[in-house]
């Protein structure tokens, strides 16, 4: 294993059972959240996750983390294995990988001062004390732009960003090497993503931190990430470095990801041309076979619904950039045209 | 699943409890050393001849397994044992005091049931009027006060009084239905109205409470803006939803209702089963006291098995989980 | 208005933001809530006069020269050998049967009565609080047992069983504790498990999962804090239970023996000399009632102070004359923020 490699996880697969209710309990079928995922994170960069709601990437987050069971696969921390520790091995671990979660309102303890809250990982850990640990809580307060004045405050006293930064800095304080940064920014003002994303590079270039970046919106998986990776359904459908996934995106599902995105630039979202996808998600428990992006895909084929892609390189690709597609987009093909074609149909 | 699929679950689970119950009565009794369960059942005045006596009648040198058996085998015979004192079957004496319980029951449920979903229904369509504050007090002197404290104070307050002033219809001993309804009222009146208070206050606040946050709801607004008179709205809408947590209140408090008539059999000398199985217990009948347990522990079952097979009428989704 | 006194207003707010105030816990905004609620206060009041009263007991039976089980047939009964009235003798609620001061024997009850309320409250407490933690946070086979446990004790009539456990351990003081504290704690038990079960899906419980908190941390500092505000209203509650349900167990016999007086005995034996001594009904009656009465106002009050939203619902919705001093939720699931507290100065975002 490379060491400039942090995370690397190798076909991981997580499903949950469904379950009848009342005494006995049979299980009746699978969610098939994550269904054979692989991916590298290296250190000091960021790897953004997309993909729609139900996709499976926070299940994913969650797994490497260690919070969710793995049903089969490895994850393999700084060249240790910490596939399904149980909860006293992996506590060593727990220093090195934090999570920031979406809902600022939800992820702070409404009953506890925020002092408190940012403390907690020194008092689980049993690093520090008493005045000890308050000053560097107050450190991380300063670090991540709030007042340490503000150490006996509840989190209800602050705003939405702010209180992000008070997970920023709860994440922080062990010094980990990884964080975790689930939809970290989704549920801010736009203004105030702005700074918090700021704040997450600032951090990472000052303490050499790799972040495995989530998000639904694209334009801001492109801001923060070194690698991106787009997710339908709990499978890949491509990966690679930033640049040529967002100007040559190969999966179908990604070109109309991107094309729904807003464009900052007048002109070009006067001149594109949105791809529109037919068709809901459907269900995690019962998925389409093949590739499971075909009953939406404007170009599948009959082999679509027969064959799992494989995720590979395609010709003229990079060699980091992978796409599990049969029939990828080409360059200079118009994906708006082919899909509305095929309405036509 | 459907309704009878639910039925049978229930009576089911129902057996499993009562046996469970019959167990730990069991246990609880004669579970201990020979000699002390010996005593206890010959009584206080036993001589020790009379002890051995006892001890080999009821066969309490046997190992605990056998006399388990034999205890199960008796019970689901219908046998439960002697009075200790009057040598009577328990079963008989059963059919004899249940009478007056019965009827302290019927009159007490009915009233309760009654006045405090009455009352809290008039005081949540008028939150807050003078109706509303003033059955509020009243409420909450209702739930402050023990059961024999009310039944005492009526005796005291009305029951002595009106007979005083030669007001005889008011009575305190039990007499049946069927010595004519209007006796049977009055003799009962006074007991109906002290079980029923507590109960009543309790359920003229839940009732209230529940109504109110339902009728906030937004389907209310919706009937109300369709036209339909505001009684319709309050009876099928509003307190139709509102009716569920009451009938599952009623399940937990089938427990406080048998609490309540043994007080209530008690203050006003009734002798049905409460007050007879408390005299049981000053007198150390043991084979009474079981019984009524076991009776008891039947009653609740039973009704549970009831109140679930209601809630489970008014809402469909409990039979599916 | 000019842009420039316009400015200057927007500066002066923001200078006057610097000020920064300390945040006040739920805990204070409740007290605060709690001490303008009259009726409150004056159960709070009522309810310490009580317990004075009660440890005083012994000061107040010697003030009258009347000691709790000495009997006085000849100042305290009548020539038919009835009880007699208050203000009679000295006696300045009366005599019992035997000729005994009413007055100290309902302060001694007093102390049974309170001791045994608040005794049994705070072991039902302890006890049902972990058991709900437990079986709410563990879930699975855990849950199921205590869960089961909980609503089989729950739906018991507990009266035949204390009936029952009364035969066979005998009348005393520390059964009649262990049996109500045994028929109390499932009901707080039932709360807290509902409350834990929703409180284990919220996100800062996850967070204190992937920092590598331990079952018991989460449970004891994540969660209780949470838990508390309604466990407190119904600990509350319950103390009145636990005093009703002593007298009557005093008042059937099963309970505390005399001489010892509780207000259930000294009600039983009153019931058979109403007649002629309406006093000895009256006044332990009058006491179990305040008593009771007191703690359920304060319980209620708390609850109010803790929860105010069913007030403001009312309130607005028949324009009430009800001044609105309270503010939305204090409650354990407040995640709005409270405008009680000031936000102060501290960054724009």
């Amino acid at each position: 294993m490379t060491d400039d490699v942090l995370v690397r996880v190798d076909n991981l697969v997580k499903y949950f059972p469904v379950r009848t209710s009342g005494m006995i309990r049979r299980t009746v079928g699978q969610v098939q959240a994550v269904d054979g995922v692989s991916l590298e994170i290296p250190r000091g960069k960021t790897l953004g996750l997309v993909g729609e709601t139900g996709c499976g990437k926070s299940t994913l987050a969650r797994c490497i983390a260690g919070l969710l069971p793995v049903t089969s696969g490895t994850v393999n921390f700084d060249g240790s294995d910490i596939t399904n520790l149980s909860r006293r091995r992996m506590i060593p671990y727990r220093r090195e990988i934090q999570m920031i979660f979406q809902d600022p309102y939800g992820s702070l303890n409404p009953r506890r001062r925020v002092g408190a809250i940012i403390g907690d990982p020194f008092a689980i850990h049993k690093t520090v004390t008493g005045s000890e640990r308050k000053r560097k809580v107050q450190e991380l307060m300063e670090r991540v732009g709030l007042n340490p004045e503000h150490y006996n405050r509840f989190p209800a006293e602050f705003s939405g960003g702010q209180r992000q930064r008070i997970g920023v800095a709860r994440a922080l304080a062990l010094q980990p090497k990884l964080i975790i940064c689930d939809e970290p920014v989704s549920a801010l003002d736009v203004s105030i993503q702005a700074q918090v994303l700021n704040l997450l590079s600032d951090l990472q270039r000052d303490f050499g931190l790799s972040y495995l970046f989530i998000a639904h919106d694209l334009e801001v998986v492109r801001h923060v990430s070194d690698e991106v990776m787009v997710m339908y359904l709990g499978r890949v459908a491509e990966a690679g470095p930033k640049a040529p996934v967002y100007d040559n995106p190969r999966h179908p599902y990604t070109a109309a990801l991107l094309s729904a995105a807003p464009a900052a630039d007048p002109e070009t979202a006067a001149t594109r041309q949105r791809i529109l996808l037919t068709g809901d998600v459907p269900s995690p428990i019962d998925p389409p076979s093949g590739c499971r992006f075909h009953p939406r895909c404007p170009k599948a084929q009959d082999l679509c619904g027969q064959e799992e892609p494989q995720l590979e390189v395609k010709a003229g690709d990079v060699t980091s950039h992978v796409t599990a597609c049969h029939f990828p987009v080409e360059a200079g093909e118009n994906l708006a045209t082919v899909a509305s074609r095929r309405e036509g149909l | 699943m459907t309704l009878v699929r639910f039925l049978i679950r229930r009576i089911i689970s129902g057996i499993v409890v009562l046996w469970l119950v019959a167990t730990a009565a069991f246990l609880l009794f004669f579970a201990r050393p020979v000699a002390t369960v010996a005593r206890q059942l010959a009584g206080h005045a036993a001589t020790p001849a009379t002890i051995a006596e006892v001890t080999r009648n009821l066969g309490l040198n046997q190992p605990i397994a056998t006399q388990y058996w034999h205890f199960i085998d008796g019970l689901l015979h219908g046998n439960l044992g002697y009075s200790y004192f009057s040598q009577e079957p328990v079963t008989s004496m059963i059919k004899q005091d249940l009478p007056p319980t019965v009827s302290v029951v019927v009159g007490g449920v009915i009233l309760w049931l009654i006045v405090g979903l009455g009352v809290g229904v008039i005081s949540a369509t008028r939150a807050r009027s003078l109706f509303d504050r003033v059955s509020a007090i009243a409420v909450l002197i209702g739930l402050s006060m023990p059961v024999f404290v009310i039944g005492e104070f009526l005796l005291l307050i009305v029951f002595v009084p009106l007979n005083q002033h030669g007001f005889h219809w008011i009575q305190d001993q039990y007499v049946g239905p069927t010595q004519g309804i209007g006796t049977w009222a009055g003799h009962m009146i006074l007991p109906w109205i002290t079980l029923a208070t507590v109960q009543a206050a309790v359920y003229t606040r839940l009732m209230r409470g529940q109504l109110l946050s339902t009728l906030g709801e937004d389907y209310i607004r919706t009937a109300r803006a369709k036209g339909l008179s505001e009684r319709r709205v309050i009876f099928r809408h509003g307190v139709r939803a509102a009716l569920t947590p009451v009938v599952s209140q009623l399940g937990v408090d089938v427990g406080a209702l048998l609490g309540g008539v043994i007080v209530v059999e008690t203050v006003f000398g009734l002798g049905g089963i409460g007050q007879v199985s408390v005299q049981a217990i000053d007198t150390d009948n043991l084979p009474v006291v079981i019984g009524f347990v076991l009776l008891a522990a039947a009653f609740v079952v039973v009704a549970n098995i009831i109140v679930d097979l209601l809630y489970a009428i008014l809402d469909p989704r409990v039979r599916i989980s | 208005m000019s842009i420039t006194e316009m400015e200057f207003q927007a500066s002066s707010v923001e200078g006057a933001s610097v000020q920064t105030v300390e945040g006040r816990s739920q805990w204070q905004l409740t007290w605060r809530r709690l001490r303008s609620d009259k009726v409150a206060v004056a159960s709070m009041i009522v309810i310490v006069i009580m317990v004075l009263l009660a440890i005083f007991a012994p000061a107040v039976a010697a003030l009258v020269h009347h000691p709790v089980d000495t009997a006085y047939p000849n100042t305290g009964e009548t020539a038919a050998g009835n009880p007699v009235g208050p203000g009679t003798n000295g006696f300045w609620l009366g005599t019992d049967d035997t000729g005994r001061d009413l007055m100290v024997r309902i302060l001694y009850g007093a102390r049974i009565s309170l001791f045994v309320g608040i005794v049994t409250t705070l072991i039902a407490t302890v006890a049902g609080v972990t058991v709900g933690l437990m079986a709410g946070y563990f879930g699975g086979i855990i849950d199921t047992v205590l869960a089961r446990f909980t609503d089989a004790v729950l739906a018991f009539p507990y009266v035949v069983l204390a009936l029952a456990l009364a035969v066979v351990f005998g009348p005393s003081l520390s059964v009649i504790i262990g049996v109500i504290a045994f028929f109390s704690w499932a009901g707080i038990a039932r709360i807290v498990r509902g409350q834990t079960l929703s409180l284990k899906e919220k996100e800062y419980i996850e967070a204190a999962r992937s920092l590598g908190a331990g079952p018991f941390r989460i449970m004891f500092i994540d969660i209780l804090p949470n838990l508390l505000a309604p466990v407190l209203v119904l600990a509350t509650l319950y103390i009145p239970s636990a005093v009703v349900f002593e007298a009557t167990l005093s008042y059937l016999g099963l309970g505390i023996q005399p001489p010892t007086p509780s207000w259930g005995n000294i009600l039983a034996d009153a019931q058979n000399f109403y007649q002629v001594a309406w006093w000895y009904v009256v006044f332990p009656a009058a006491a179990l009632l305040i008593t009771t009465l007191a703690f359920n106002l304060l319980g209620d009050g708390i609850r109010d102070a803790m929860d105010p939203t069913t007030e403001r619902l009312l309130a607005s919705r028949k324009g009430g004359r009800r001044r609105l001093r309270r503010g939305p939720v204090g409650g354990p699931s407040a995640e709005f923020p409270d405008p009680d507290v000031q936000v102060a100065g501290g960054g724009v975002i």
